[in-house]
């Protein structure tokens, strides 16, 4: 290759930032874009708070401000739903094909993606926690404790957009899309305790609803600003006693098995 | 001559069993347009995605602005422009946002990329429209925002697949004239069509491609040429002199087809020699002609004597995906 490359194209930052920006645009004139982090957390803290809330008893708890982390960590795992039709939409018209007939790394696409659905989850949860202050959700443990609650937050929505990578790669289209995340991501997360107390499930059932990362996740939150409802069981299963190293362990684990499996179907499914 | 632009040696690519393009070789000179022609499913687009780094050949190769296509995919995605089927711009973005988009993703200066802009939405008479959502845009100014798009950084090297599917005919010819603008300015052009007209129109040289194998190539003239001479063709006023007008015709060229309803004669092996004798025949025993001309084949009868089948009639076998 003795032949000098004419441009090189921008650089990895302005590559990312300005893919970044064109998403967050969309969100711009898409505002209803936000409906997902938005409304729809709001309805369920409603829902739950008022109409199942009154039903739903755990002694010595303030069903409420308990309710709240588990509606965020609900609203995380959705993450990922937001980067499938993100990439989904992109691929099949045709705009990744531009993409990649520019000379940037590839990889940009998906950072970009990945750091814009993190935004919008974020403003979800920004949304969320100003909600919670008008049904009397505070962080009671200090800045240092609540800001861990809303990194592993965020860094359980990391390890969910592997997953949006790789169902927007695999999936032929945006309905395809649809119809897989809400059959499966919806189940998943009321299958744990961020709506309702574990310890009253079948223990069959309460074994995979306190094995649910979205459970410690919950749990972790809780802890970390002072919303924890009952003392844990003794017989509790390990990721309830550990809840932040849980987090951390599902989310590397999630990464490290999905990230692959992703990289692998965005590229077979854009080469050629 | 200059050394190619664009240069294509033996291509292959298979889909599984099935061979979507199959060796296929071409070069274009700086400065010219290619015109890749032939119906939907022949092959075209894989070969522009092959030429354009989107895809990778099962064999061969193929260098643009002297990169190969393969080992330097950068190289080339950074000399080239691409227009791809149907117009892929951002919807929700502005015509503005959009040249904005794809020009800092080049790495150009940001002045750079507001000055080009500028100019780019002017030449493409879309400066009203640029803050505007290219949602709200319609056919043409789609096409014309996306081809600008492909120009802002100025490559020297434009692939255009299918530039004018869907256009209605007046912005057809608008994009054309755009095209001849930048082959002005020095931009090499591959185009893929269905359209042989726009073929004849803008290539400067012709690849029929049929079953992801080129059929012929060469100048629309030649092409034309290859699928046999031009005919003269006399088309008579009034049907009841058609017999007699024939009788004449006859007389002075050998070989004469009769289309009775028509009320149209035609002498293939004519010469243009023959035209004044005919006129002059015809003149003096009072037969009016409607028209009286040399006509050359079309490049629509080239494709039919090439294939068997017209252009336009879609092959059965569509590339997968």
């Amino acid at each position: 290759m003795s032949v000098a490359t004419p441009t090189t194209g921008a650089g990895r930052v302005r590559q990312i930032t300005t893919l970044v920006r064109r998403n967050l645009t969309h969100i711009k004139r898409q505002p209803e874009m936000l409906t997902d982090v938005t409304i729809q957390p709001i309805m369920f803290v409603l829902l739950f708070a008022f109409v199942f809330g009154g039903s739903i008893q755990i002694p010595g708890v303030d069903y409420k401000p308990w309710l709240l982390p588990g509606i965020m960590a609900q609203t995380i795992a959705f993450s990922s739903f937001i980067v499938a039709i993100g990439l989904n939409t992109d691929i099949s018209k045709g705009m990744v094909d531009r993409l990649r007939s520019l000379p940037i790394r590839r990889s940009s696409i998906l950072i970009s993606r990945s750091i814009a659905a993190l935004i919008h989850s974020s403003i979800g949860v920004a949304v969320m926690s100003v909600t919670g202050l008008f049904i009397g959700w505070r962080l009671h443990e200090g800045v240092i404790r609540s800001l861990i609650g809303y990194a592993l937050l965020l860094l359980f929505g990391f390890a969910m957009i592997w997953i949006g990578i790789l169902v927007g790669s695999a999936m032929r289209s945006v309905e395809a899309v649809n119809g897989l995340m809400f059959t499966t991501i919806f189940p998943i997360t009321f299958l744990s305790n961020a709506f309702a107390r574990t310890d009253v499930m079948p223990s069959w059932l309460r074994t995979i609803a306190e094995w649910n990362p979205i459970s410690s996740l919950s749990q972790a939150m809780r802890d970390n600003w002072g919303v924890a409802g009952q003392p844990l069981r003794a017989d509790a299963p390990w990721p309830l006693h550990h809840p932040e190293l849980a987090t951390i362990i599902w989310s590397v684990a999630i990464t490290l098995v999905i990230a692959p499996l992703a990289l692998r179907a965005f590229n077979a499914r854009t080469t050629d | 001559m200059t050394a190619p632009v664009i240069e294509a040696t033996g291509l292959v690519k298979k889909f599984g069993e099935f061979v979507a393009v199959d060796d296929v070789s071409f070069e274009v000179p700086r400065g010219s347009v290619f015109g890749l022609l032939g119906p939907n499913g022949a092959g075209k687009t894989t070969t522009v995605r092959m030429m354009t780094t989107l895809a990778i050949p099962t064999s061969g190769s193929a260098r643009v602005a002297g990169y190969d296509v393969v080992t330097q995919p950068d190289a080339v995605r950074a000399s080239m422009g691409l227009t791809a089927q149907g117009a892929t711009v951002d919807d929700l973005l502005t015509g503005r946002e959009n040249l904005r988009l794809i020009g800092d993703l080049y790495g150009l200066p940001r002045r750079e990329v507001r000055h080009r802009s500028d100019d780019l939405l002017e030449r493409f008479s879309l400066t009203e429209a640029g803050n505007k959502v290219v949602k709200d845009y319609s056919g043409g100014m789609r096409r014309r925002i996306d081809l600008a798009v492909s120009l802002i950084a100025h490559p020297s090297v434009l692939f255009l697949d299918e530039p004018t599917t869907g256009l209605d005919p007046r912005s057809r010819v608008e994009l054309w004239d755009v095209l001849r603008d930048l082959v002005r300015d020095g931009t090499t052009l591959l185009l893929t069509t269905q359209y042989l007209d726009e073929a004849d129109q803008l290539a400067d040289r012709v690849c029929v491609i049929d079953h992801g194998r080129i059929i012929a190539q060469g100048t629309p003239l030649e092409l034309k040429n290859q699928s046999g001479a031009t005919s003269l063709v006399v088309t008579v006023s009034r049907h009841d002199e058609v017999s007699r007008a024939a009788d004449l015709v006859r007389g002075v060229v050998g070989d004469l087809h009769v289309d009775s309803d028509a009320r149209r004669l035609t002498a293939p092996g004519a010469a243009v020699s023959d035209l004044t004798r005919i006129a002059a025949v015809l003149d003096a025993a009072g037969i009016e002609v409607d028209d009286l001309g040399m006509q050359r084949p079309s490049l629509d009868d080239v494709f039919l004597s090439l294939t068997g089948h017209t252009a336009a009639e879609t092959s059965n076998q569509e590339v997968p995906q």
